[in-house]
């Protein structure tokens, strides 16, 4: 699973000051470090809430869940709130095992995290409401 | 599935995911940094770092960190004695959370590392510890849950750090034995080149007994390397062929100087005693451990010849090794083509007969069809350098004279109408 050598870019984009970062497929190996620094990048570039979407992501193994950490650490250390959309029911127990929806909110889909981080003022930064989960 | 059962399958699978990474040999950094991964995902710590031990610096190198920040030190003080403490098997998880633990934990740690880690906020030390020998650490931050580590967990990383452990134990041994590997090479370099050194200071030694063909064992070793480069030998093979062409003359030294250097033409006697010289040659060559191969006979059968009328043993045709055939033809062309105190050199038209003549007689026909193209890719400017042009001396090879001529012997030569004339 090493794969320096994946250098494909990783989607995003920008609604507002909130940026969707797409999960994909390469969330489970080495190359899912590529999102961690995505996100950093947005809010390096003044986002102030951070959307990882799972929608085209399977199973979620354990690199998977390290680098989500890793976007955990680095939305807390901006104060941005988190939330994760499209988490399909494995994955979504598996992160309340492991303590990270503590850290980040869980939305059905990208529209519903974007609604709930607009529901919240993300300049006055506090955690969104966890949502429900698929 | 209840949440145990999740999270024991995941554990699992992350043991096997570990597996998987660990057998992965192409990139130390990545694999030691994937694995960081897979154990902090197992148990959804939020950082932590692989420390390898770098045994005589008394340091931590950290090879992988996750969650560290940018700021992140790349090396941590580590003193010896702590790495002979920590060398026993299956070592426990050292806990920095547990006051109770602390004490024990300074000691075996020291207190600057102890501090450093609390720094960084990293709390559970678990050493890795391959056949009795510490290679490192695995340095774990708090979980996502902020609970403790269970016992279970602890049991979980302790089984993963044994085969990080190994993972780098085996990375270290491939790193000493590529060491070594390169230390042999510059070493076995080192010996070729005295080797050379040493064959190009007999070929001076060599010409030196023969104050008319000063020169004379250099120019047939770079004949001879051509020519085999030119019929496509190995550069290995290249190179033993240009170490018999400095030395095919060797046994001149036990030649006496004034039969070597004597300005008329030679009685029958000096003649036998001056052809003394291949086999004479080939006992001073033969005790010597030659990093190439067949260079004493090469030197013994040089004055061959195809139609068995050469010395010492008049062998024909294949019977003559294909070196000592490259190496005849080298050593007549150069005595050919530099003067001599009885005869001037011969000019080109003349050495294109003598070719043309001798070819299958004297000389192998396929030799001197090499040397002929590679004398026309010089006069053709198709090679980076020019060796025979330089070696002959300036305007010896006019183009517009020596192409054609070359062109048609090489032409004659490869179809065997020479040989074919000659038989």
């Amino acid at each position: 699973m090493v794969d320096s050598h994946d250098r494909s870019p990783v989607r995003s984009a920008r609604s507002g000051d909130i940026a969707v970062i797409y999960a994909s497929d390469y969330l489970n190996k080495l190359s899912g470090e590529r999102i961690e620094r995505e996100c950093r990048a947005h809010l390096g570039a003044g986002c102030r809430a951070l959307v990882v979407d799972f929608k085209n992501t399977g199973l979620v193994n354990s690199i998977g869940v390290s680098i989500m950490l890793g976007v955990i650490d680095a939305a807390e250390r901006a104060h941005a709130p988190l939330v994760f959309s499209n988490v399909n029911s494995q994955a979504a127990q598996l992160f309340e095992i492991l303590g990270l929806t503590l850290h980040a909110s869980l939305a059905d889909d990208e529209h519903a995290a974007l609604r709930m981080l607009s529901e919240v003022n993300v300049a006055q930064p506090r955690r969104v409401p966890v949502g429900k989960h698929t | 599935m209840s949440d145990q059962t999740t999270k024991l399958i995941h554990a699992f699978s992350a043991l096997a995911d570990l597996g998987e990474e660990l057998a992965d040999t192409r990139d130390f950094e990545e694999m030691v940094r994937t694995t960081l991964h897979v154990v902090l995902g197992a148990l959804g710590v939020r950082r932590g770092a692989v420390a390898e031990y770098m045994q005589g610096d008394d340091t931590l190198r950290i090879v992988a960190a996750w969650g560290l920040g940018d700021d992140a030190p790349a090396t941590l003080t580590f003193a010896a004695a702590s790495a002979e403490m920590l060398s026993a098997p299956h070592p426990r998880a050292l806990s920095l959370s547990e006051s109770d633990q602390l004490e024990l934990v300074q000691h075996q740690l020291g207190d600057t590392l102890v501090a450093t880690l609390g720094e960084l906020r990293l709390q559970l030390v678990v050493p890795l510890v391959v056949h009795k020998k510490f290679v490192g650490f695995i340095l774990l931050g708090d979980k996502a849950t902020d609970e403790e580590f269970t016992l279970y967990e602890r049991e979980v990383v302790r089984t993963m750090a044994r085969h990080i452990g190994v993972g780098i134990f085996n990375h270290r041994l491939l790193r000493e034995v590529e060491q070594r590997a390169e230390e042999s090479r510059g070493l076995y370099d080192n010996l070729r080149t005295i080797y050379r050194d040493t064959v190009r200071a007999f070929a001076a030694a060599i010409d030196c007994k023969d104050k008319y063909t000063q020169g004379h064992s250099e120019r047939v070793g770079k004949y001879s390397e051509i020519i085999a480069r030119e019929m496509g030998w190995s550069e290995e093979q290249v190179e033993g062929i240009a170490v018999a062409g400095y030395l095919h003359d060797i046994g001149k030294l036990v030649v006496e100087r004034d039969i070597i250097n004597a300005p008329y033409k030679i009685d029958a006697k000096q003649s036998s005693e001056l052809n003394r010289h291949p086999a004479a040659g080939y006992e001073i060559l033969a005790p010597i451990r030659h990093p190439y191969a067949d260079i004493p006979l090469m030197a013994k059968y040089h004055h061959e010849r195809i139609d068995g009328r050469g010395y010492p043993e008049g062998l024909t045709g294949d019977q003559i090794p294909p070196g000592a055939k490259i190496v005849s033809v080298a050593d007549s062309f150069d005595a050919m083509t530099t003067d001599r105190t009885y005869k001037r050199r011969k000019v080109f038209t003349e050495v294109v007969e003598d070719f043309r003549k001798n070819a299958g007689k004297q000389f192998a026909p396929e030799v001197l069809a090499a040397l002929c193209r590679a004398m026309l890719k010089e006069v053709n400017g198709e090679t980076k350098e020019r060796v025979i042009i330089k070696l002959l001396g300036k305007g010896y090879l006019e183009p517009e004279e020596c192409r054609p001529l070359l062109v048609e012997l090489i032409a004659e030569l490869e179809s065997g109408v020479s040989l074919a004339a000659a038989q």
